[in-house]
């Protein structure tokens, strides 16, 4: 248990010391964009009845923040510890891949909720967001971010330069998060995209940590549940893998 | 005895290159051991096994018994590691660094023997400089106290001194010693042959992945057959005939002649005075294991 716990504090410190950069500079850009958004569309776009666009918005971009940040995290720590090198401190040491495992995607999801959190707050002070079902949001969170953080485990772990790591990002992070219905629901879409946002697991976080506040949602929050714990499973079971295995980290 | 470092048969390859060829080895508890060889030979290669940082092609290496795989916690507990690289991680403070260290091995409240550490290895001003802010040989310092903060067993070393002022690399070596005395056992290597020569009770020698010398260091340099031999200057410069086919060089005024016994030496002098020959200077040379390494290394070509 120490051991798990030495990890997770230094995963912990090691974001903490620079929360300028990884805490407020994100929190500041999910404002921006909240703000520009809330300007532009607000008077034009009803995505339910009887719900404002704010209201529809700002789960939205508290979800986008978390998840981003999370994938941020787990990512450009392990990146960063391999190319270093000391990576073989963690190597070197007796921790259980499971140790290591669960201290970086446990640190990743704590950062990921600050933020979240941190921009909850702000907008909270501008706008009343009633929180219906806040254990719906709360296990979404979780599982949302613990499904980016451990992406980002992935990713930091198979990427060998930091613009394999910025393509991993750009290229699957981006569009799926983009994609998922941050800004409008999918059935505002044509049938052929709602098909494809059905593919998309980010969609399914999204809409479920959104249900909790405003108690409607696009698909039955059960089955998104379903859909993004069944996703956490099978991507942790690939990442403890990956260090069980010793991919890219152990010649 | 149980060896304190077993490795059999093991073998390592990367590409085309075989950085090790079907090497075995035991090092036995309280052995101070030398690891030997040209860059390039395998010395960190064969450590990253040990170590569970690289993966073996074939063959078996157990720490005091535990397999570095199947047993991998019990046998990263034994062992210390001080990698060649200077790596380091710029969040932290050295004593921050040794403490989050002693927690990866479970160990909770190590204040005490970290702060022993840091004054044994002169780090005490830099306790709570971060890493990025120290030089080249602090950083190694650090490096080696990382290793020791769970005071394990077996301290492996890869070139603990490239790099290290000779002041440190004094203390550096009385603090190895003393720990080596307390009964933990040490490997290290090194390219200053002189230390090993005076630390090491056993050396092996690995050359394109393979051992060709494996001994203790006082029977490797006695091997040196031919190996003393007498420096002289002479008034006249002038060698006795009978002496001439005892002559290897004769440079700069110098006459090196090779002595197989010592008993050889009276020989030479009697032959000198007999000539009238006067002694200006006089220096016995004999073989070190910078010899023997040179040796060995020039009679095992192997070339691929
Ligand atoms: N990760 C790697 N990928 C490819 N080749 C490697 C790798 N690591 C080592 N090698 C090769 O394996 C051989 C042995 O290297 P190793 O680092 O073990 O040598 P060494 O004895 O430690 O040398 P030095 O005294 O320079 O530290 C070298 O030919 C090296 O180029
Ligand atoms: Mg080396």
């Amino acid at each position: 248990m120490t051991g798990f716990f030495t990890l997770f504090y230094k995963e912990l410190l090691r974001f903490w010391k620079v929360g300028f950069q990884t805490i407020l500079a994100p929190m500041v850009s999910t404002l921006l964009y909240l703000l520009v958004f809330f300007h532009v569309l607000e008077a034009h776009v009803e995505v339910y009845p009887d719900i404002a666009y704010t209201h529809f918005l700002i789960p939205g971009l508290v979800m986008m923040a978390i998840i981003q940040n999370a994938f941020a995290n787990s990512s450009s720590s392990m990146i960063q510890s391999k190319i270093s090198g000391n990576i073989v401190f963690i190597l070197l040491s007796p921790l259980s891949y499971h140790t290591i495992f669960l201290a970086y995607v446990l640190a990743s999801v704590v950062r990921g909720i600050l933020v979240g959190l941190g921009v909850y707050i702000v907008t909270w002070v501008f706008f009343d967001i009633p929180l219906q079902l806040p254990i719906w949001s709360i296990i979404f969170v979780l599982l949302g971010s613990g499904i980016l953080a451990v992406l980002g485990l992935i990713a930091g772990i198979w990427a060998d330069k930091f613009d394999q790591l910025a393509a991993f990002q750009n290229f699957i992070i981006m569009p799926l998060t983009f994609l998922s219905g941050v800004f409008y629901t999918i059935h505002s879409l044509p049938s052929g995209w709602q098909y494809l946002s059905h593919l998309n697991p980010f969609f399914y976080m999204i809409d479920g940590f959104r249900y909790g506040f405003l108690g409607v949602s696009d698909i039955s929050p059960y089955i998104s549940l379903l859909i993004v714990a069944s996703c956490l499973m099978i991507i942790s079971m690939l990442a403890i893998r990956m260090l069980r295995t010793g991919y890219k980290l152990r010649h | 005895m149980l060896p304190a470092l077993e490795v059999q048969h093991v073998s390592k390859h990367f590409g085309q290159i075989h950085a090790l060829a079907d090497v075995s080895l035991s090092i036995y508890p309280g052995e101070f051991f030398a690891l030997l060889g040209p860059n390039g030979a395998g010395k960190t290669t064969l450590i990253n096994i040990i170590a569970g940082l690289s993966l073996a092609d074939n063959g078996v290496v157990q720490v005091m018994g535990h397999d570095v795989l199947s047993d991998y916690q019990q046998a990263r507990l034994n062992l210390g590691i001080v990698p060649q690289e200077l790596v380091f991680d710029p969040f932290f403070t050295v004593r921050e660094i040794l403490l989050i260290q002693s927690g990866y091995y479970g160990l909770r409240n190590n204040g005490r023997w970290v702060d022993e550490i840091i004054e044994r290895l002169d780090l005490s001003d830099k306790a709570h400089a971060n890493m990025r802010a120290l030089s080249g040989g602090m950083k190694r310092r650090v490096l080696v106290a990382q290793a020791l903060v769970h005071k394990p067993p077996v301290i492996i070393l890869d070139e603990p001194t490239a790099g290290v002022d000779v002041e440190l690399r004094q203390t550096l070596w009385e603090f190895i010693k003393q720990l080596n005395r307390d009964g933990h056992t040490i490997v290290l290597t090194t390219h200053y042959l002189e230390e090993a020569e005076t630390l090491c009770n056993r050396v092996a020698m690995l050359k394109q992945g393979r051992i060709v010398a494996l001994d203790n260091t006082h029977n490797l340099i006695g091997q040196m057959t031919a190996g003393n031999s007498l420096r002289l200057r002479l008034s006249p410069d002038t060698l006795p005939e009978g002496l001439q086919d005892r002559l290897s060089k004769h440079e700069d005024g110098i006459h090196e002649l090779r002595i197989d016994h010592y008993v050889h030496i009276e020989s030479v002098l009697a032959a000198l005075r007999a000539a009238n020959i006067e002694i200006v200077e006089m220096h016995l040379q004999q073989p070190d294991l910078e010899d023997v390494f040179i040796n060995i290394m020039k009679n095992n070509n192997l070339t691929k």
